[in-house]
């Protein structure tokens, strides 16, 4: 596989891209749910992908962070194909260099909330004191210090979600993906967990690709990209 | 600070906002344009000249009145007073629902139309205005983060429109087709 940097598409801003994807195509059965998709963003930027309800917006994000293979195209991270890593590698960068957070939080229910924000860094071998005490800073600038030690079932929606913003963010990702943060929330919650998450990742210097069929959210990018009909269309030049 | 009225006007009564705030205590033009500009005014000041024109029509319509002049070294300076007449109709107007506005799409809707007629590409042209949409309502977004409540409300009255009107764009969007057959049938 090719390890040379790729030179198209580009960020807008002509930034170097940090993540790449060129002629995305992926097909589930008979249903084509991308179509020659392309994408960049850059460490730093936060990017909304729009479209409408099966437009692809999901499965470009999975194909971006490799947690599933196109069917054609190349995604491309900090120069290297992500089709040339092995599984081991591929899950090796979503642990250490990518961060998560999905429309219903997904925490691990036998855990507590700063249990399950330390869990990526356990799992990338941070020892149990630094692990809890880096989780607990984080909970802290989420402002959800005061449940660290509840389980995901005694907390609110809200309250849940900041607590997946904070062990998505706990590892210092270079790229957060988010998709459909706030779709489970109200509209001041929902708020909130889109301000926290952005400053925190502006913070951190990461790229942030938000899926979000939610303009409000949408609000919070410096560009949007458009899905439809499995294409993306970069939308920072239509103006 | 930059202004939101360029998408929404606030459609405010000038003529009730002051009579309102002449409710509290007797003022002066000058203090009634103050407490207006402090409360209302965050993208667009009063001029003085509206709030004189304003003065003198509600002291025509028997509103207001002048409890007193003072001539100092510069121009003399009224004092009004809000009188019974005043204060009945400030609460009717405040009692009264507002029309809603229905925001009808309709230069919007025309171009979508002529688009299909003409045989261009009436998605791009969604498109387009759903990104000049997303610019402001990031401007406004953007504003309210570092704002205090009063702008955090303000913007999020703005925001709400566009959201709104950004519903109707997809959903357009999502009609192409349909729209397309329909009006070139």
């Amino acid at each position: 596989m090719s390890q040379n940097a790729p030179t198209a598409p580009t960020t807008p801003s002509g930034a170097a891209p940090l993540l790449v994807a060129s002629g995305l195509h992926k097909t589930y059965g008979a249903t084509p749910a991308l179509a020659g998709a392309d994408f960049a963003i850059a460490s730093g930027e936060v990017v909304a992908v729009m479209g409408p309800s099966g437009s692809g917006k999901s499965t470009l994000l999975h194909c971006l962070a490799g947690i599933v293979p196109p069917d054609g195209g190349t995604v491309s991270y900090a120069g290297r194909d992500l089709a040339g890593l092995s599984d081991a590698g591929r899950s090796a960068l979503r642990r250490g260099d990518f961060g998560f957070v999905f429309q219903f939080g997904q925490l691990v229910p036998e855990l507590t909330c700063e249990e399950n924000v330390a869990l990526p860094l356990r799992l990338t071998g941070v020892g149990r004191k630094e692990a809890g005490a880096r989780a607990a800073e984080w909970l802290g600038r989420l402002e959800v210090d005061d449940v660290r030690h509840h389980r995901p079932g005694q907390i609110s929606g809200g309250q849940g979600q900041r607590v997946a913003v904070a062990r998505a963010l706990v590892n210092n990702p270079r790229v957060l993906f988010a998709d459909e943060p706030t779709g489970a929330l109200d509209s001041l919650n929902g708020e909130r967990v889109m301000e926290l998450l952005v400053s925190a990742a502006r913070d951190t210097g990461a790229a942030v690709v938000l899926v979000t069929h939610e303009s409000r959210v949408a609000a919070y990018s410096d560009r949007e990209v458009v899905v439809r009909d499995g294409r993306a269309r970069d939308m920072a030049g239509a103006l | 600070m930059k202004c939101i009225h360029g998408v929404y006007s606030l459609g405010m009564s000038i003529s009730h906002t002051l009579l309102g705030l002449l409710e509290a205590g007797p003022s002066h033009g000058y203090d009634l344009k103050r407490a207006f500009d402090n409360h209302f005014g965050h993208d667009r000041p009063l001029h003085y000249g509206q709030v004189y024109s304003t003065m003198s029509r509600l002291l025509k319509n028997g509103l207001v009145e002048v409890e007193g002049t003072e001539s100092g070294g510069g121009p003399e300076r009224k004092r009004y007073a809000i009188t019974d007449a005043g204060i009945t109709d400030v609460g009717d107007w405040l009692s009264r629902a507002e029309k809603p506005e229905p925001y009808l799409q309709s230069v919007l809707y025309t171009k979508v139309v002529l688009a299909l007629l003409t045989g261009r590409d009436a998605a791009a042209l969604l498109d387009v205005q759903r990104s000049e949409h997303l610019r402001l309502m990031r401007e406004l977004t953007r504003r309210k983060m570092g704002g205090d409540l009063a702008d955090q409300l303000i913007c999020d009255h703005a925001l709400f429109h566009l959201e709104a009107d950004l519903r109707w764009l997809e959903l357009t969007a999502a009609r192409l087709d349909r729209l397309a057959s329909e009006v070139r049938s």
